[in-house]
């Protein structure tokens, strides 16, 4: 039984900086590691939609006709599944997160890759 | 006999994180009986499971709960690991032991600060939360994310922890150990809280035992149960000791979760200790085929995970049983009998955590 526990803790908090920042005027705190949000690069994008299979909150759509390939902030868990099994490692993990938004929507990105002509195959002459 | 009223408690009250409904049938200011009723934030995820592959739904489990997830996450994958018989590499069994322990400090914590809230204590609140930020800052280190982890998959685990960085956070818990003793102290020794805690919600080692009560509700009357005693994953190669207070009030509760918090770093110490270098994760292939029943020992208490499949990639059943849903039962006979001012202090003293209750 003791009286004045808190004490020695209170005094020394009144004395120390603030332990808590003033966010968003301050950045927050991030690790190399921290999961914000997650970002295409259309340039190496091959559209195998296996991101889309992947997705356990059914975030992404991908359009193969108008190349184009959309994520819903809103709906995506950031859990870098996507990530993980892109083959060509087109999309890539930001550590920022996403900005507040007022209204629901998709991201769209467009899809610039092209495939590569395969070489020609030289006519075999008798 | 002085005459009977009915005063609801929540679902929306400030004490409470989260909702539950209570009718609390008064007689004066005694509590005579309690009605119980959930049902506000039902997500079904249960019936989640038969639309996603088993390898998403891992991400789906963790986010059952929003506090202990990185154990619901685990307990999942062990699940299907035990039905489709694989053999999880060594050192990622240590991993989730560690992620697992840093999930019971980080809740602990949490709650801890939530109980100082409910008996009036704002000062120790912030104190409490204040160290669970460094919980919550090594766990953003280790997997990329505060408070969903999202590390543990089938197989093994998704992210290592390379040598430096364990030995850098055993050192790092003794400056965290002697701050958890500073604010421990408080709550086991300070006397305006035993004050407030003391013959509060009391609960007898037999009712306990037989309402079901598990977790910190059953130990801090005194029975010794924890499933990690059962010695999944790396638990069987560490020595777990078990917290048990034996008068059964809420100073018991909380000075065994108080207590709690030093066997976590310790285990997380031996853990590290004899943490051993090799492959995190095994290949994955087929589909699970019959069914297994998983427990694992939660910050509040033993968490089932039931899980059957058809060889398909889609599984037919998951049924999540948290220890919320038991500790519902050991609540209304703590609250017969106490006073309407005491209700919030026992309501919040099982570490009710209801949006794992309805899943």
């Amino acid at each position: 039984m003791a009286f004045f526990e808190m004490v020695k803790t209170a005094l020394r908090t009144v004395l120390q900086k603030p332990v808590t920042i003033l966010y968003p005027a301050q950045a927050a705190k991030k690790t190399p590691l921290t999961r914000g949000h997650v970002v295409q690069d259309g340039s190496r994008c091959i559209s195998c939609s296996i991101c889309v299979k992947k997705c356990p909150s059914q975030a992404i759509l991908l359009n193969k006709e108008a190349k184009t390939w959309q994520i819903d902030r809103f709906r995506c868990v950031v859990c870098n599944s996507c990530v993980d099994t892109c083959p060509t490692k087109c999309l890539s993990m930001d550590t920022q997160y996403t900005a507040p938004a007022v209204t629901k929507g998709v991201e769209t990105f467009p899809i610039t890759y092209v495939k590569p002509a395969k070489p020609e195959k030289k006519e075999e002459t008798k | 006999m002085s005459k009977r009223i009915i005063v609801p408690f929540g679902p929306q009250h400030p004490v409470l994180p989260e909702p539950i409904h209570l009718d609390l049938v008064l007689e004066d200011e005694k509590v005579v009986d309690v009605l119980p009723s959930i049902g506000y934030i039902h997500r079904g995820f249960e019936k989640l499971v038969e639309k996603r592959e088993f390898t998403e739904y891992v991400y789906i489990a963790e986010r059952t709960c929003g506090i202990c997830s990185f154990v619901h996450g685990a307990t999942y994958c062990q699940g299907i690991e035990e039905i489709m018989k694989i053999d999880v590499p060594e050192r990622a069994e240590y991993l989730r032991v560690i992620w697992s322990e840093f999930s019971r400090l980080h809740s602990h914590l949490l709650w801890l600060g939530l109980f100082a809230d409910s008996f009036g204590f704002e000062n120790l609140f912030m104190g409490a939360w204040k160290t669970r930020e460094r919980v919550l800052d090594f766990m953003e280190e280790t997997t990329g994310g505060r408070v969903i982890q999202g590390t543990s998959k089938i197989g093994g685990v998704r992210r290592d922890i390379s040598s430096e960085k364990l030995d850098a956070m055993v050192k790092d818990l003794d400056s965290l150990d002697r701050e958890m003793k500073e604010l421990t102290t408080v709550f086991l020794h300070d006397n305006s809280v035993q004050h407030r805690l003391r013959n509060v919600g009391i609960i007898s080692r037999d009712d306990a035992y037989h309402l079901g009560a598990v977790g910190p509700t059953a130990r801090g009357s005194g029975v010794a149960i924890d499933a990690r005693k059962l010695g999944y994953g790396a638990y069987d190669r560490l020595n777990v000791p078990v917290v048990t207070d034996s008068c059964g009030d809420c100073y018991s509760r909380c000075a065994v979760r108080a207590k709690e918090l030093f066997t976590s770093t310790d285990l997380i110490r031996q853990a590290v200790k004899k943490i051993p270098e090799g492959p995190i994760d095994v290949k994955v292939t087929g589909a699970p085929d019959g069914e297994y029943f998983m427990r694992a020992e939660q910050p509040r208490g033993e968490l089932v995970h039931y899980l059957k499949g058809n060889g398909t990639k889609f599984l037919v059943r998951s049924r999540i049983r948290t220890p919320t849903l038991t500790n519902i039962p050991p609540l209304i006979k703590m609250l017969q009998g106490c006073d309407l001012a005491d209700v919030p202090v026992i309501v919040l003293s099982i570490d009710p955590c209801i949006s794992c209750t309805e899943r």
